[in-house]
This record gives C-alpha cells, structure tokens and sequence, in this order.
C-alpha cells in the first residue's frame, strides 16, 4: 500500500516543482506565469471543445508511449517511436490507396492490420539487431526513425505524390469512404478508442498474464531470466513488435483518421513526445492514459499561449523538457524519503 | 555553375568538399562524445547542447558582431549543459540515457524559444581559407573553402589522442571509464572526474552547434541540425572510442551526407531524399558489422559494457 503511496507522491511532487521551474522561466521571459497556466488550464481542459483538442492529440500519444514503454519493461530503451509510427502511417496509406473502392470495413481492417504489422516489424528488427548482434537498441531505433522519414519523404515528393497537391507534397487519398469517422457529434475520432483499448490491452497483457511476469523478469536481470529457462530472445522480440506495433496503430490512424492520405504531418513529433509519456508513467500501460492527456492538453494549449501571450510555440517543448528532466532527477528518491521508509519498501 | 561538363569529377570534388564542411560538426560533437564515453558514461544529449550551441553562437555573433566570441558563448552553454546532464546521472538511479534524451528535448526547447528574434537577422560568419584559389574552377575553389574551425578540429583529435595515452589527466580519465573500483581504490573522484569529462564534452558540442549557424550552412532555424549530436554517440562506437578514427568516421560521415546535395548540384534529384538517409543506413550497417552479441566490442570503456 506504501509503495502506491509513493509511486504517486514521487511523480506529483516533481510535476509541482516542473511547473513551478516553468513559472521561474515564464517569468525571466517577462510573461505572469499564473496567467500562462490559466491560459494552458483553458487551452487544454477549459471547455469541452479545448478537451476535444486535447483527447484529439492524447490518442496517438498513447499508442506511441506504448512503443517505449513496453521496451522498457524488458530493459531496453527504445526511442523508435517516431519512425514506427511514420511507417506504420505510410503501410496503412499504401493499402488504403490500392485497396481503395472495396467495402469501406474491409479497406480499415486491413490499413489497420497494415499499420500494426509494419510498425511491429520496424521495431521488431531493433529487437533481433539487439538480441542476434547486441546493437544498441538505442541507437539503432533513433537511426530507423531518421531511414524512416526519408522513405516517407522520398515516397511522398517521388512515386507517390499526388500532382494536386502543391503546397504540401501529399500521396494520393485514401478515399473519404474509408476515413474513421468521430465519436457521435464531437470531433474527437475513434482512433481514442484504439489508443484506449490497446492501453488496456497492454496494461492486462504486461501485468495479469505470465507472459508480462516474464518480461518483467528479464527487464530486471537477464542472467536469471536465463538461468530459469525463460525464452529471453522471443520475449524481447514479441515486445519490441508489440511496442512498434502501438506506434504502427497510431500512423495509421493519424493517415486514416485525420489527414486522408500520407504527408510530412506523420512525424510531427508524437513519437517523440511518446518517449516522454513513456517515462513519465513509469513504463505503466495504464498510468499512461492520464499522462497522456496531460501532455495532450499542453500541446493543445500551444496555440492559445502563442496567442495570448505572444509566447513562442517552442514555449510547450520548453514544458515538457522541464518536467522530463524533473522526473527524471526524482527517480533517485524513491526508496530515500523518511515517511515512506517502513520496512515494507525497504525490503 | 555549369554541371554538365564537371560530371563525375565534379561529384567527387563536391562530395569531399562535403564532407569537410559537413564532417566539421560532427568531428566537434563526436570528440566531445568521445571524452565524455572515456569517462564511462553516455551523453545522449550531446544534441541539445549542439543545437543550443548554435543558436547562442548565431545569436552573440550577431549581437557583439564577432562570431568567435559566438563559438565561445557556444561552448559555454555547452559546459552548462554538461553540468546538468552529469549533476543529474550521479544520482543514484538516474539512467544517463534517459537524461541524455531529456536534456535533447530541453535543449531544442530552450534554444528555439530564446532563438525566435534570430531567425530573421544576418550575423557575422566564421572566416575561411581558401586553399583553392590557385584553382580557375569554381568547383574546386568552393570545394576547399576550409573553414577555420575545421582545422582547429584537425589538431585537435590528434591532441586528445595524445591526451589520453600520455597524459596524466587523461589516464585518470581512462581509468575512470575502465573500472570505477579500481579508480576508486586509487582514490580518485569519479564523480568530479565524469563530471568534468562531460562537461569539456559539452563544450566540444557547442562549439560544434555554432559551426553550424556560423558557417555552413550558415544560419540559424529551427531545422538546423538533423540528428548529429545523436549520431555521434553510433559515429565514436564506430571509432572505437579512438580521437583520430573519429577524425576520419566525421570526413566519412560528413561525405555520406554530401552525397545527395552533390548529385542534385550536376543535375542528378531523383532520390534525393533517399541519399538524405545515406549516413543513417551506413551507420545502421557499421554498428551491425562491428558489433556482437557475445563479446565486447574493441575499444569499448568497460563501464559502459555493464548495461
């Protein structure tokens, strides 16, 4: 019970001293910092059409959490997300645009199959390098995001392109018949849904079954993984595919529900921001929907601090490199702080 | 510029030209990566400093209108970099990684907020030597525009080579990286050492970031660096943590990079993009190639082999 105690107590206190970190440096920019949070409160969760914005912006955010996340319970740091979710995007785009015509059902079912496959594959393989070669998985995830985009880029001003699209080169449409449509009258779209669900999924999968016993098992020491005859290189690569395959979902969804056809608006720094909420979650599938939203909801509020203060729109990276760094330095004191030194969380 | 006639010549020429102008910061920010692994410990964050490095070199150049007083301020923000980010790791449980990939998004944060009023204005650039003046072909002339701060980097790589066999400071610094207990059983610091290490570390990155606003491609925006601080942590695995092969990995890599823009220049744009991924992919295949599940791989500090 203890530890519960402390595992929230941890993360709050470091959110509090962030933003008051943020406040010092709101305030050295010449800006009222209370008005500055009041405008991210209204931004982000001031009316039901600023949480429209921000649940718009949470659903991919999980998914790409998830991607580090799951990784990170079995040891590993990886920070791919960006590049599996721009996969992950482009494979769904590419379906939907040759498949496109058929039952509108048959074309999602597919571009999500797709999306999952290809992201799954994509981290799979910095799982095998990892494994196979001992790669640094670290390394190697960042440069398959930076291979990624150029596929992307080349794909989409080369064989791709949609010579209707000046402004910003785009791939051919996916058909409007086969856009995910919102929930009810709201504009938030079912790809909410997919992010809610597959947390959930992954909460259950990594924390009531005796497969997350056993990645939780190598994640903490790899020798004893081994020793008890636990299968440690299928369980790291079934959890790089499902990490890369959340991030896969979420290009998908990014393609099929908002934007209809493959662009540069697939990297637009979700993967990177997932890192984040990842870490901010303590790699927990389920702490990762609320963090989510909270980090939903900053970048839902960029545009109003843009706005009404004249803040640049960097100010929200400002925020969350803040409190990245906050919560990081706040991993050493767990385990120190006196009230929570029972013998319970001391053994 | 007439490319039709310079042909395969001219690409070869562009291509080395390249990857001197392109080779520079990553030389400056793998060395920096170099000292700081030496040390046994990993700055992925070594991003965060080049990109505010350029923004502060850009931004004091344009403002005191001296651009070496630029790359200075550069590297100074670089050191305060350093110092978080090695502040931060020798708390007991904070994953370097994890802080170095924190302080990357920190770092881009912080420079484009301040950077904003920088984008429009025109700062004073580092100076060049033209090597090439000799030469009646524009090509070549542009080829060996040699900025100053390369070479200052030339002699550089070669000095921490030297610095760490020979030095006292520098086999401390080794020891350190090798096996905390045995520099602890000596008495040494290792957090003073680590954090000194980082610290220089940073300052090399900085001076690396400015490189880039001041020089080439010459000034500052947001899309400014594409990941070198990030591939100089895979470029000094490629160097097997030695300064002089990280001299040559910096030209290669540099090269890598100016191949696509070198094949645009005589006329050549399909798969431009592509040849934009050249250097990822090449350093995708070296890490493959040299790398092992089983054994070490050479050179590597052995406190970083734990994790």
């Amino acid at each position: 019970m203890i530890r519960i105690f402390e595992s929230l107590f941890v993360p709050i206190a470091a959110l509090l001293i962030s933003l008051l970190l943020f406040a010092v440096f709101v305030s050295i920019a010449g800006v009222n910092p209370l008005e500055v949070f009041y405008s991210i409160y209204r931004g982000a969760f001031g009316s039901w059409f600023s949480w429209q914005n921000t649940l718009v912006r949470a659903a991919p955010l999980m998914l790409t959490a998830l991607c580090t996340a799951l990784a990170a319970r079995i040891g590993l740091i990886v920070i791919g997300n960006e590049g599996a979710m721009v996969v992950g995007g482009l494979c769904a785009a590419l379906v939907g645009i040759v498949l496109n015509g058929l039952a509108p059902f048959f074309v999602i079912t597919s571009m999500v199959v797709a999306g999952i496959i290809s992201g799954g594959l994509w981290i799979g393989i910095v799982g095998a390098l990892k494994y196979y070669r001992g790669v640094n998985e670290t390394i190697s995830s960042l440069l398959l995001n930076y291979i990624a985009i150029a596929v992307l880029n080349f794909l989409v001003v080369g064989p791709l392109r949609d010579p209707a699209t000046l402004n910003k080169p785009s791939s051919y449409p996916i058909g409007e018949a086969n856009m995910l449509g919102m929930i009810g009258d709201s504009s938030i779209h079912w790809g909410l849904i997919f992010g809610l669900m597959t947390c959930l999924l992954m909460w259950f999968l990594m924390k009531r079954t005796v497969f997350g016993f056993s990645v939780d098992i190598t994640g903490g020491n790899v020798r004893a993984a081994q020793i008890s005859g636990l299968p440690v290189g299928r369980l790291i690569l079934t959890t790089c595919f499902l990490g890369g395959a959340a991030a896969g979902l979420a290009g998908m969804l990014e393609i099929a529900a908002v934007q209809g056809r493959a662009n540069t608006s697939l990297n637009a720094g979700y993967g990177y921001a997932g890192i984040l909420v990842a870490f901010l979650a303590r790699h927990n599938p389920l702490a990762i929907i609320p963090v989510a939203i909270l980090l939903g909801g900053i970048r839902a509020s960029s545009g109003l601090l843009q706005r009404s203060h004249e803040l640049p729109d960097a100010t929200a990276l400002v925020l969350q490199g803040i409190i990245f760094v906050v919560i990081l330095a706040s991993e050493a004191f767990y385990g120190r702080i006196k009230w929570f030194k029972t013998k319970e969380a001391t053994t | 510029m007439n490319g039709e006639d310079v042909g395969l010549f001219g690409i070869l020429i562009a291509v080395l030209g390249g990857a001197v102008r392109v080779g520079t910061p990553f030389l400056f920010v793998s060395l920096g990566e170099c000292l700081t692994e030496k040390s046994g410990r990993i700055n992925l964050g070594l991003e965060g400093n080049l990109v505010m490095g350029a923004m502060a070199g850009y931004g004091i150049s344009y403002l005191s209108g001296s651009p070496w007083l630029g790359v200075l301020v550069a590297g100074l923000c670089g050191i305060g970099f350093g110092f978080i980010h090695a502040m931060l790791c020798q708390q007991k449980g904070v994953n370097d990684i994890a802080v170095g990939i924190a302080l990357m998004i920190f770092g881009t944060g912080l420079a484009f907020f301040i950077g904003k009023p920088f984008i429009q204005p025109v700062a004073p650039r580092l100076p060049s030597i033209g090597f090439g003046d000799w030469s009646d072909s524009p090509v070549v002339r542009a080829a060996l525009e040699i900025n100053v701060l390369f070479l200052l980097g030339l002699l550089l790589a070669p000095a921490m080579w030297w610095f760490f066999r020979n030095a006292r400071w520098g086999l401390i610094v080794r020891t350190v990286g090798e096996s905390a207990d045995a520099a602890l059983a000596m008495g040494i610091n290792i957090n003073r050492v680590r954090m000194l290490s980082t610290m220089a570390g940073g300052f090399l990155a900085g001076v690396g970031g400015s490189f880039l606003s001041l020089y080439y491609p010459g000034s500052w925006n947001e899309g400014l660096s594409s990941g070198q601080g990030l591939m100089a942590v895979a470029l000094v695995i490629f160097a097997r943590w030695n300064p002089l092969n990280c001299l040559y990995a910096s030209l290669l890599f540099g090269g890598a990079a100016a191949l696509g823009p070198a094949l645009q220049s005589v006329g050549i744009t399909w798969g431009y993009y592509l040849f934009n991924a050249a250097p990822y992919i090449l350093t995708l295949a070296i890490m493959i190639a040299t790398s092992s599940s089983r054994r070490r791989v050479a050179g590597m500090p052995g406190e970083l082999v734990s994790r």
